[in-house]
């Protein structure tokens, strides 16, 4: 497939030296506008590639964190069609953050698969991270989307053995995120030992960047994963940073700044990781 | 567990709807009140044979809960239990029964607090624990084997009702009946039947306050669309915009927005005929059933029995219809009492 803009991000990381930081925020949280607001800050806050969460009823993969800011941004009136809406937002002040769609397969079912596949495309999304479609559906949309011109995220988790990684990785594209916990997002901190074994497994199989996620909220930990994998991904601390700034469940003036600190001091993390390992 | 319970012929019934003759396959004098047993069974011993040493499940009702709690209590094992946090009130006595049998009951608050919720919470468990851990699903339903294996286990509903009918009329049924939520009972009795042309089969879906009432049901296959929940792609409850609804249902056992995968196939081909029944219905049926044959039916099969009152009588005389009476009522008499008006 072409390149895209994840496939420069990561290229020019590479050449800096340094890895990457991914931001999970979920669409329409706490509202449209406010959420508009958070996601176009990210980047200058120091967001390396952006995963923005499409927000579904039953987010089976998630913590209570994103659940509650699931739950908030439908309350909200989120939809598929308001979250392309806010994509195309996005794009038109900002040309070069991969910005990667994550979520559940149904509503894109729902939405019917060539039509998001194109939507998607023209306001500008760069790759999907969708959990609930397992490599054996790949047909589904997987393939479909790579001959959009989208890359196909999967994540890969610590049950992920050396039999099934290739199954994993066939038609991954952009990046593998590694799952660094058994369990769901925002709950346990991940072993830095222990990622550190398993990035080195994932390349053993693959040219892809890895990106290690779940449970990342502190600068140590951005600094100390930094080390071994080429991104960390931060999303609970930020949709928590969101919830606590809320005022009678409503976006505060507080709401913006909450998320961009803690992306800025995770960005300053990611940037002290491979100047102190050296 | 008691031996193969047999098909009984209900002549006050079949007297008072004058038409086919009617049987019951009478699955609510199993162990702990319902065909959800046959499965636990399965499943447990195949836990063992993994060498899991903790089991997890799900409950709508509590039915599952309490077998599943059942054979953790029999087997040595540890169990966990999800229940939505509105199940756990308006079904009391059986979180107490679980609780009784030492499994731990965690009201799930999550979402609306009801089946799907809780299947969500165990889901999120099982990715948590799966090293160790087993997750006893009770419905045909979930991902790839659960809806295969369910079935498989409950089919020895249809295999028993099949071999006795035999017996006792020398052929088989004219029409089988039995009520889908997940749809367990249902393919369990179904699938030994499914070559079987001659027989007719109906599956009877939680119609709650009807149809065209909007989120006022759980008839995913009459009333929702295809979807993909939980694993697998079926027939859901939803919106536009691919969000999962609720859907509502008298009985908590049918108040699931989904339904096996399989039912979703037999509805398309065409093999099984589904048909809602709503709240209403399926009230008189309870009562009709408990006033006339002395069997208080849970509610859950009392929606299977407000179809068969439909369509027993445009049957002939010398026909026969099966029905799984697949729960007993126990569970459901302060749900009913409430709606009768009767201070419990």
């Amino acid at each position: 497939m072409t390149k895209t803009r994840i496939d420069s991000t990561v290229a020019r990381l590479a050449a800096e030296g340094r890895p990457a930081l991914v931001t999970f925020v979920t669409a329409g949280d706490p509202d449209y506008d406010t959420s508009l607001e958070i996601l176009k800050a990210l980047p200058e806050a120091g967001a390396d590639i952006v995963e923005f969460g499409m927000p579904f009823s039953d987010p089976m993969a998630e913590g209570p964190p994103i659940q509650a800011a699931t739950l908030r941004a439908l309350n909200g009136g989120q939809t598929m069609i308001r979250t392309l809406d806010m994509v195309r937002a996005f794009r038109a002040g900002n040309e070069t953050t991969p910005l990667v769609l994550m979520g559940y397969y149904n509503p894109i079912y729902i939405y019917g698969v060539e039509r998001f596949l194109t939507d998607a495309k023209a306001a500008g999304v760069d790759g999907l991270i969708v959990v609930d479609l397992p490599p054996e559906e790949d047909e589904e949309l997987c393939l479909p989307a790579i001959e959009a011109g989208i890359s196909f995220i999967r994540l890969a988790t610590p049950t992920t053995d050396d039999a099934r990684l290739p199954a994993v990785l066939a038609n991954t594209s952009g990046f593998v995120y590694y799952v660094s916990i058994l369990g769901i997002t925002g709950t346990a901190a991940p072993d830095a030992g222990r990622v550190k074994v398993a990035v080195e497994r994932i390349k053993r199989h693959t040219d892809l960047p890895v990106m290690v996620g779940f449970g990342v909220k502190s600068f140590e930990q951005a600094r100390t994963l930094g080390r071994d994998a080429d991104g960390v991904v931060v999303g609970s601390a930020l949709v928590n940073a969101v919830r606590d700034s809320l005022e009678d469940g409503k976006a505060t003036d507080r709401t913006v700044g909450a998320v961009t600190a803690i992306v800025a001091d995770l960005a300053a993390g990611v940037r002290a990781a491979r100047s102190e390992a050296a | 567990m008691s031996p193969a319970e047999p098909d009984v012929f209900r002549r006050a019934l079949t007297e008072h709807l004058g038409g086919a003759k009617i049987y019951f396959k009478r699955d609510e004098l199993n162990h702990t009140g319902s065909h959800k047993i046959n499965n636990c069974l399965g499943q447990i011993l195949l836990a063992k044979r993994m060498g899991k040493t903790r089991i997890i499940a799900e409950t709508g009702a509590g039915q599952h809960g309490v077998a599943t709690a059942t054979v953790c209590a029999r087997f040595g094992f540890p169990c966990e239990v999800y229940m939505g946090a509105t199940d756990v009130e308006r079904q009391a006595p059986n979180v107490f029964r679980m609780k009784l049998l030492g499994a731990k009951v965690h009201p799930v608050t999550a979402g609306h607090g009801t089946l799907k919720d809780a299947m969500n919470e165990a889901l999120r468990d099982w990715v948590t624990n799966v090293e160790d851990t087993y997750y006893l699903i009770g419905t045909a339903a979930g991902p790839h084997p659960y809806p295969a294996m369910v079935r498989d286990f409950q089919s020895i509903i249809g295999t028993e009702a099949r071999a006795q009918i035999q017996e006792m009329e020398g052929r088989l049924p004219d029409a089988i009946v039995a009520c889908v939520g997940g749809g367990s009972n249902a393919i369990g009795l179904f699938h030994p039947f499914l070559d079987d042309e001659e027989v007719a089969i109906y599956g009877v879906e939680a119609g709650g306050h009807g149809l065209d009432v909007h989120n006022g049901h759980a008839a995913s296959l009459t009333g929702g669309r295809p979807g993909v929940l939980h694993g697998n792609r079926t027939y859901l409850l939803q919106d536009d915009d691919g969000q999962i609804l609720e859907g509502h249902s008298i009985s908590a056992g049918l108040d699931y927005p989904g339904i096996g995968p399989e039912h979703s196939f037999l509805r398309d081909t065409g093999r099984v005929t589904y048909v809602p029944a709503t709240d209403a219905e399926a009230m008189e049926a309870f009562q009709l059933l408990t006033r006339l044959e002395g069997i208080i039916p849970a509610l859950e099969p009392a929606h299977a029995l407000a179809h068969v009152i439909k369509l027993a009588p445009t049957m002939a005389k010398d026909q026969i219809l099966v029905m799984n009476l697949c729960g007993r009522g126990d569970k459901d008499v302060f749900t009913v009492g409430r709606l009768l008006g009767f201070e419990m």
